[in-house]
């Protein structure tokens, strides 16, 4: 795949890795991913099996679905369950537990929910069924939001009335705030979310420099541009810097996506303040309908329970949100927490450092030992 | 929720829709390009974009592409490079 | 080394890790418990959560010694000596039509394979299908042909079979249920315990094709590409591939679940490490790409016309040039091998030099979008 398998190419890798072992000789780094889609990326490729010891990745909470809170995902299945609704979501929303159970639940017990892998597919199928309520499950940060945006302009435009949100879009710098100023942390630059920047650009960025005084390098998803982009931050390091670069600047434009940025802000603003899984309340980090859009605005069409559903005691997703605590090293993890029954939704996104870290990273430490493909020799005797 | 893939438009469906074809690797997908109709030169077919939930979010600038590979590349010549040199000064 | 910026004490620590790991593995091993008290999709996807149902609902009811082999069929034995294999499949995919074939052709290949892979020569079917009320009769008889299209092919006979009609709503169009019988000639004993470290693991070819091309057809995704189902019958490449290399310890068909779950099935029943190289894993560029699109990991996706087969080192390229001299295996490449550690688990070897785990597969498939 082009632009895909030149980033994957392990001779390239070779050669980044010798420069960041090099660079990273005699000291200990920290640099916190923030994006889920890194996390994945890298669990996926092994990435962490390659890094040399002295460069740790720490794994942030920059997955839209494990910062979900259980009582909203059960405001969505009282919508769900409301006769006469089609509700649809994306896949990786299906399986997280609200207080009584999941959306994939809902659906066995004769709920329309139905999964969708574009906001304008769920325009669709409102269009297709006029008769029915059609809801969407809208989750993400900045990148998918303006999508979403498009979709209820579109539904305004041509009239389709049987359409509506369930708004749960949520912003990247708030939390990126709140995890640089938790005592517990200690890091020493970011990786930075290449596609939340495709639309926001690298400048919201400059506080982290300039207010905590850590480098950040927006970061492409292969595993070529990772590499590189630590590379870039151990450089900066080694050379006295402290600064935002870009990575990915093959899909980041500087100043982002002005077209997106207009569109998210004639449809959106800002929610005075959220609940985030595992962070507690932040204020302005989420969106919602402006004025003008409230007629699609799933909240006011709908009556949903709105309840606060405290996380379960033995759950540690905070901590592992806030890169404080490894998977590993939470007291369920494995056990009471598994894919299959997952008591948090760093468990149960694929995104999820819990997840990613079960389902890929357990062996990590194991050496890679290649398989010999051809027939293998017969053994000696002994 | 940052899953992109590189696509390349092939077919221009709709524009006053905003609807274009792509295809990553022969699989072909609509995608809504109202994103990125404003970018320079407009979308046209041939052009690489970043699909994400059926949008094009961004073109991917090919030069871009070429110079971050470039530059990977490169590490591997300049360490080739300052090995030989510190061979050559080296004493045995 | 000394101490650099950076939070100090917490370098990699593997043997607090370590504790954690092997804790969760004994807890792994434990019989699954089934919690849920109704049916839901992942019960039905092949994964983890049909595991636990099948153990808790159905083998404790059964129990018995051939059902708890829990092998694609049972081997029975019968009073002369002779093994016979039998099995049986039930098949509801939607759209009954998709590129390439029907869910007739995958009925008769379903079962026929799951005979083979016991080592079994295919002879016998039986077709049940409970139909719903209104449901076409032109449709029906096009899935019947299909059925004895397959049938012929696989040359095998339909010789028995039963239909029920239920009210209208009742059933989603037609259900096909088949069960097969063969006979396993004496020298064959395949058998997942018998797999050894050294042993290398083939596969007959390019994976992800059906479960790919009944996604595209199903039509929700709105994906187009030309990507038909592998649906074939295996019988014969089985016994090319059995008189090749007579040591294969071990096949399996990767339907349901894919490539990933037989090799996890396998590790767990032989108390082996499966190590694949992700680069030898052959599959379509147009499947590959789908399947990013998608989010999904071909590893996971269903296969209806390949086997995986563990062989012995000294007959891998004996087993090769069977398989790649037969139309159903041109493909077929090595994949992997057995190791004895870390027991129970399958390792993938990256393109990138990394490795990973390919677990269980927990749940139903669902395209991951973000």
């Amino acid at each position: 795949m082009k632009f895909v398998d030149e980033y994957r190419d392990p001779a390239a890798a070779r050669d980044i890795l010798r420069h960041i072992t090099q660079l990273a000789e005699g000291n200990h780094y920290k640099f916190m991913e923030v994006c889920g889609g890194h996390t994945h990326t890298i669990y996926k490729h092994g990435i962490e099996n390659v890094l040399p010891e002295t460069v740790e990745l720490v794994h942030g909470p920059g997955c839209p679905v494990c910062v979900i809170p259980m009582g909203r995902v059960d405001d969505a299945i009282a919508v769900a369950e409301t006769p006469g609704v089609i509700f649809t979501s994306f896949g990786d929303m299906m399986r997280v537990p609200g207080g009584n159970g999941n959306l994939l639940e809902a659906k066995a017990r004769g709920a329309d929910v139905r999964m969708v892998y574009s906001p304008l597919d769920a325009l669709r199928i409102a269009v297709a069924n006029p008769d029915k309520q059609v809801v969407f499950f809208a989750v993400g940060f900045e990148t998918t939001a303006p999508s979403t945006a498009v979709t209820v302009m579109k539904a305004m435009q041509k009239g389709v009335t049987n359409f509506s949100l369930f708004c749960n879009h949520v912003t990247i710098v708030p939390p990126l705030k709140a995890i640089l100023d938790s005592p517990d942390l200690r890091l020493n630059g970011f990786l930075g979310p290449g596609h939340v920047s495709t639309v926001i650009g690298n400048r919201p960025y400059r506080f982290v420099p300039e207010k905590y005084g850590l480098p950040l390098v927006t970061a492409g998803f292969e595993p070529l541009d990772i590499l590189q982009a630590i590379l870039m931050l151990l450089r900066q390091i080694d050379e006295g810097r402290c600064e935002v670069e870009n990575q990915y600047t093959r899909a980041v434009p500087e100043h982002g996506n002005l077209k997106a940025l207009e569109i998210l802000n004639e449809v959106f603003e800002l929610r005075p303040h959220f609940e985030w899984r595992g962070l507690g309340f932040i204020s302005q980090s989420a969106l919602k309908l402006r004025e003008k859009y409230a007629p699609w605005d799933a909240e006011l069409r709908f009556s949903v329970p709105g309840v606060r559903v405290a996380d379960p005691k033995a759950c540690q997703c905070g901590e592992v949100l806030k890169g404080v605590i490894k998977p590993w090293e939470c007291k369920v993890f494995g056990t009471a927490c598994t894919p299959e029954t997952p008591i948090g939704t760093c468990m149960v996104s694929s995104e999820g450092a819990c997840a990613a870290y079960y389902n890929y990273g357990r062996f990590t430490k194991h050496q890679t030992v290649p398989v010999e493909l051809t027939r293998s020799k017969t053994p000696e005797p002994v | 929720m940052c899953l992109g893939i590189p696509g390349q438009i092939v077919e221009i469906l709709d524009p006053a829709e905003h609807r274009a074809t792509a295809d990553v690797d022969g699989v072909r997908r609509e995608v809504n390009v109202g994103l990125v109709m404003g970018d320079a030169g407009g979308i046209k077919v041939g052009d690489w974009v970043l699909i994400h939930v059926g949008f094009a979010m961004t073109k991917i600038d090919e030069e871009e592409a070429a110079s971050t590979l470039d530059f990977i590349k490169q590490l591997g010549s300049v360490y080739d490079d300052e090995i030989r040199d510190f061979s050559a000064e080296a004493p045995l | 080394m000394s101490e650099g910026p950076g939070d100090e004490g917490s370098r990699r620590d593997y043997s607090h890790e370590d504790e954690v790991l092997e804790r969760i593995e004994a807890w792994r091993r434990r019989r699954p418990k089934l919690k849920d008290e109704f049916i839901n999709s992942a019960h039905g996807a092949g994964g983890k959560a049909s595991a636990a149902l099948i153990d808790a609902v159905f083998l404790e009811a059964f129990r018995n010694k051939s059902l708890e082999t829990m092998a694609d069929g049972a081997v029975l034995e019968l009073p002369s000596g002779e093994r016979v294999a039998f099995s049986t499949d039930g098949y509801v995919v939607k759209p009954r039509r998709f590129p390439g074939g029907s869910v007739g052709d995958l009925a008769v290949n379903g079962t026929v394979n799951d005979l083979a892979m016991m080592g079994a020569v295919p002879q016998w079917i039986s077709a049940g299908f409970i139909i719903e009320d209104g449901f076409s009769i032109t449709e029906l008889r096009d899935l019947v042909a299909d059925m004895a299209a397959a049938a012929l092919k696989a040359g095998v006979q339909i010789v028995t079979g039963d239909t029920k009609v239920v009210n209208k709503g009742a059933c989603d169009g037609v259900y096909i249920t088949t069960a097969g019988v063969g006979v396993i000639p004496p020298h064959i004993h395949l058998d997942a315990k018998a797999v050894r470290p050294g042993d290398k693991v083939i596969v007959s070819g390019k994976i992800g094709d059906h479960g790919v091309a009944v996604l595209i057809a199903r039509g929700d995704l709105a994906l187009e590409a030309d990507i038909p189902t592998d649906s074939a019958p295996l019988g014969e490449l089985v016994e090319h591939l059995l008189a090749a290399a007579p040591n294969t310890r071990f096949l399996r068909d990767p339907t349901r679940g894919g490539v990933a779950t037989v090799l996890n099935e396998l590790a767990r029943e032989a108390e082996v490490a499966v190590v694949m190289e992700e680069s030898a894993l052959p599959i379509r560029n147009i499947v590959n790409g789908a399947c990013e699109i998608l989010g999904i990991d071909p590893l996971y996706v269903a296969n209806e016309g390949k086997l995986v087969a563990v062989v012995p080192g000294e007959e891998v390229e004996a087993a090769l040039a069977a398989l790649k001299a037969h139309p159903f295996g041109v493909d077929a490449a090595v994949i992997g091998e057995i190791r004895d550690d870390p027991p129970g688990i399958v390792l993938l070897n990256t393109v990138f030099g990394g490795n990973r785990i390919v677990d269980m597969l927990v749940g139903d498939p669902l395209p991951r979008i973000c």
